[in-house]
């Protein structure tokens, strides 16, 4: 045997003492065993520790281990026009997802996919800029509305690109372009300046939110109540089941004002020269058509529009990003000549059958600069009526000397001139209506006379929008109610369907005082006279009986133009005068109040007038 | 008890308290099993076979006398280290080379090492004097660290670590003086620092990660955390069985293997894991209880080692699951769901139970 003890001789190996080693060994096993105990008591200690006294923080975060919340973003409001055509809808679409904490090199990754999908070149940093909004282990969207194509090749390719899926959604889609642009606005990506404004929880799961327009307006109604899923998750993410779910709150439908009809004939109307038109119902201030011309499409926007793209629309001509009906800055012309005719009604200054004779130039006393009529060699003795009828501005230009500046904006004041009109929509603005105190604030100059002349004829400081236009012709037609116009009808909750929709009313915005009723009458028969009457300015725009329309042109200058210098074909196209008119119809009991604005038109009655007659005839079309 | 049978044809008796014990384990060991496994029958039943295999060979060990064990030491110690080295060279495996494949059956020679390495340091200092001298004591040292070091190459450091721990347990409880053990102690500090050359990435990385969990929450620091969150959600009372959430939805890694106490815990709270050690007290206890009565200087030696080792299991595993200790491929003895270290287990108390049933007998 190989493996005998290695024991050698009793002198070597001193003897064993067994009972001493029985007792070393107890005493040994002894402390083993309380160090044993020492260490459980140890780790007792610990157990306790984490099970006890730390108990409250690991429960909290073994349950958002196991719990996920998903929010469930509401769907967004469909927008109608009045006859019940769908304006703003929501079509089904699939966007391209990723998952940064799943996606191994990201930048990779993105580049790799530009391959298969077409990425705009911007679009590492979109996606970059919308990171900071999620959470490493969301979504985020990387490329919405993909084609067919898109997802049938990314379907193929699918198992190359761990953390990035194809997500269906729905999509806005503005059905008439640019038609609505400057009404509905549009959706767009969020980006950090609009979470500033929303209740973030609501908007985890939203993607789009209204930028402009009654999508900006009415964004809360529109946008819902975001729901939230409480979903069991293993540790791969694998939903295994619905703990909770809070359903979403959808947007409200929105029914607008507008009819689609009448906004297709006034933008048909403006043809190709820049423009706005605004259409009022002067009974209950409610918009039938708000057109600015020209505009781009909207879903270029919502699907993300192209660097190129946008580049494109900022240098078209005619600017088409600007709002005109809203922000367009106008000088109101001759259009003031029948809100300054009932001031001096009104107020008691001339009378009806009060007459002043035209020779063609007005001169201020001590001063030989001339103020013209637009006829060389005047109209002759005219009263209101006369002086509506063939725009005669010796009539307003002795009226507003009568009158004075600080009453002319006080009286003009009352048909919302110089105020915002307060129509739900954003950005509007507020034009200007002069006065003394007026001046001496923004220029810190003293009034003179010869600017209380051109005032009369809506001329020199006087700024006013088409939207105020046409709410100050829509408060002449009903007799002295001043709506706060509106482009919201009715709204109705999306989960009651088949409940009455809320109608919304144009609240109101002031109740002009009226001294007389005849007055009023006085006025819109001399606009009356405008169209219908033998040296009507706009007799060319006349409709066939029974309908009678009433209005009045005006004619903006655009530059510094002296006034004896005639306009004619030859002036250049940017230099030729706005052409505005104002009108309402039927006469008498008008159902329509239009003001249209056609930019470098020359002539309000040759140009601008025929606009609006297109506008009344398409509403008394539908309305019929 | 007092039985005077001469050898062979007795039937000694196996050591109630320690057996009941042991079943009791066991039992609780299977139950966690199933819950996390997710209730996989399957699971459990293989893991049902292996423990009868193992009772099976506790049953035939605890009939063999010690003296018969202590004769077949050093051929069992060299046939031991030679498999161990041979893995090193044919070793099969997932990424380390820790099994053997022998055809029909595949095993860990390591787990071998488990038991041959205590014996032979028994075997070795059970004739000479004791308290061990400086030369003995060293010599000793040579037959644990030769089978630690090439079981820590496969790379198995858990394994290493319990095989070179039942070797110093025997050396320490033949009475090895305080200095001599402060030397060694100093000498593994000192070599420490080669240790950490040695080691496999991977192993650093735990080691890293031990200290500073929270630095890489979702990669290497998620084992930690996720046991730490089961083990802390349970509470005093526990979730209740099959109710684990950290468990059922697989937060927990290896959670039917060395994390499973971290099922319990979650499960059972602080009261079934106190319960839990005061049972592995037991055991302990009985086991170096069962040492101390021991006649002979072999089986006492061994029979102390072996049930301080089996705590060591206990210590490594409840400190690595609650992160106290870094993470280290330790098994809950007898609960753990796997192969080998269970038989190695029972294998190691039929020992045990030999030591205590012949301790009459005269050799």
């Amino acid at each position: 045997m190989k493996f005998r003890y290695p024991v050698a001789t009793a002198a070597e190996q001193p003897l064993k003492d067994h009972l001493l080693e029985g007792r070393l060994f107890r005493t040994r096993a002894t402390v083993a065993f309380l160090l044993v105990l020492l260490a459980i008591v140890l780790l007792g200690l610990r157990y306790a520790f984490l099970q006890v006294i730390r108990y409250d923080d690991f429960a909290m975060r073994s349950t958002s281990n196991q719990v996920r919340i998903v929010p469930a973003p509401p769907n967004r409001g469909l927008i109608y026009d009045r006859r019940g055509r769908p304006v703003a809808e929501n079509r089904p679409a699939y966007r391209l997802e990723l998952v940064p904490e799943k996606v191994g090199n990201l930048r990779e990754t993105i580049e790799s996919l530009g391959h298969i999908i077409d990425l705009p070149e911007d679009a590492q940093a979109t996606f970059e800029a919308a990171r900071g909004r999620y959470r490493e282990f969301d979504s985020i969207p990387l490329k919405f509305n993909l084609s067919e194509d898109e997802v049938a090749r990314f379907a193929v390719d699918r198992h190359r690109y761990p953390g990035v899926e194809v997500v269906p959604y729905l999509s806005r889609h503005y059905r008439y372009g640019e038609l609505l642009t400057h009404v509905l606005g549009y959706v767009g990506r969020i980006d950090a300046s609009d979470l500033a404004n929303v209740d973030v929880g609501n908007y985890r799961g939203t993607t789009h939110i209204g930028k402009v327009g009654i999508e900006r307006y009415y964004e809360t109604q529109l946008h819902g109540v975001s729901g939230l899923e409480k979903l069991e998750t293993n540790v791969q993410g694998r939903t295994l089941r619905v703990l909770e779910r809070t359903a979403p709150i959808h947007g409200d439908d929105l029914i607008l004002s507008l009819d689609v009809q009448v906004q297709r004939a006034a933008w048909d109307a403006l043809g190709e020269r820049p423009g706005a038109v605004v259409a009022i119902d002067p009974t209950d201030g409610s918009v039938l058509a708000l057109v600015s011309k020209p505009a781009f499409d909207p879903n270029l926007f919502v699907r993300g529009i192209s660097e190129a793209d946008y580049r494109s629309i900022l240098a078209a001509p005619g600017r088409p990003l600007f709002n005109r009906a809203l922000l367009g800055g106008y000088e109101p012309g001759s259009t003031v000549k029948p809100f300054l005719g009932l001031a001096g009604l009104e107020l008691g200054v001339v009378g009806v059958e009060d007459r002043v004779f035209s020779n063609g130039q007005f001169f201020l006393q001590g001063s030989d600069r001339p103020f013209r009529d637009w006829k060389r060699g005047g109209h002759g003795w005219v009263n209101i009526y006369g002086a509506l009828e063939q725009s005669v501005n010796t009539y307003f230009y002795e009226l507003a000397l009568d009158l004075g500046i600080d009453r002319m904006h006080d009286y003009l004041a009352l048909f919302g001139f110089g105020q915002m009109t307060g129509l739900d929509l954003q950005g509007e603005n507020s034009g200007i209506l002069p006065s003394r105190a007026w001046k001496r604030g923004r220029y810190g100059l003293p009034w003179y006379p010869g600017e209380t002349v051109i005032a009369g004829i809506g001329q020199g400081f006087n700024v006013v929008t088409p939207v105020q236009l046409a709410n100050a012709a829509a408060t002449l037609a009903n007799g002295g109610t001043r709506f706060q116009p509106r482009l919201l009808y009715a709204s109705k909750q999306a989960a009651e369907t088949g409940t009455q929709a809320r109608k919304e009313t144009a609240p109101i915005a002031l109740r002009l005082p009226v001294q007389n009723p005849a007055n009023w009458a006085v006025i819109t028969e001399g606009m009356r006279r405008v169209v219908h009457g033998a040296q009507g300015t706009a007799r060319a725009i006349r409709p066939d009986p029974p309908l009678v329309i009433a209005g009045k042109s005006g004619t903006a200058q655009v530059v510094g133009q002296a006034e004896d210098e005639d306009m004619d074909e030859l002036t250049a196209v940017h230099l030729r005068h706005h052409a505005l008119f104002i009108a309402f119809a039927p006469y008498g009991q008008a159902s329509i109040a239009v003001a249209a604005v056609v930019e470098h038109g020359g002539g309000g009655s040759r140009e601008a007038a025929p606009v609006a007659r297109a506008v009344i005839d398409a509403w008394l079309e539908q309305s019929r | 008890m007092r039985r005077l049978l001469p050898g062979w044809i007795s039937w000694p008796q196996l050591d109630v308290p320690l057996l009941l014990g042991l079943l009791a384990l066991i039992t609780v060991g299977l139950f966690v099993l199933y819950s996390a496994s997710g209730g996989n029958l399957d699971t459990v039943y293989r893991q049902a076979a292996r423990i009868a295999f193992g009772l099976l060979v506790l049953l035939l060990f605890s009939q063999v006398p010690p003296h018969v064990f202590r004769i077949w030491t050093p051929w069992l110690y060299v046939l031991a280290l030679a498999l161990v080295f041979a893995t090193w060279v044919f070793g099969t495996g997932r990424s380390t080379s820790r099994w053997l494949d022998l055809g029909l059956l595949r095993f860990q020679p390591s787990e071998l090492m488990k038991l041959a390495v205590p014996m032979m340091v028994a075997w070795y200092l059970h004739p000479r004097r004791l308290p061990p001298e400086l030369r003995a004591a060293l010599a000793a040292c040579a037959i644990l660290v030769m089978p630690a070091l090439l079981i820590a190459r496969q790379p198995d450091l858990g394994t290493a670590l319990l095989v070179a721990a039942s070797g110093l347990f025997v050396l320490f409880l033949a009475g090895l003086s305080r200095n001599l053990i402060l030397g060694l102690v100093g000498l593994a500090a000192a070599a420490a620092p080669a240790l950490w050359i040695v080691m496999h990435d991977y192993q650093r990385q735990r080691v890293l990660t031990f200290l500073d969990p929270e630095s890489d929450p979702l990669g290497s620091g998620w084992n930690i955390i996720q046991s730490k969150i089961a083990v802390g959600s349970g509470g005093l009372l526990g979730k209740g069985w099959m109710n684990g959430t950290q468990s059922r939805l697989e937060f927990i890694p290896e959670r039917h293997t060395d994390f499973i106490l971290a099922v319990f815990s979650e499960e059972f709270g602080l009261v079934g894991v106190l319960l839990l050690f005061a049972l592995y007290l037991f055991i302990v206890g009985r086991g170096l209880y069962i040492a101390s009565l021991a006649p002979g200087t072999y089986g006492r030696l061994l029979a102390g080692s072996l049930s301080l080792t089996f705590f060591v299991y206990v210590l490594v595993n409840a400190g690595m699951v609650s992160g106290l200790l870094p993470v280290v491929g330790v098994p809950l003895p007898l609960v753990s769901f796997g192969g080998t270290s269970i038989v190695t287990l029972l294998a190691g108390f039929g020992i045990l139970m030999s030591i205590h049933g012949h301790r009459y007998f005269i050799r």
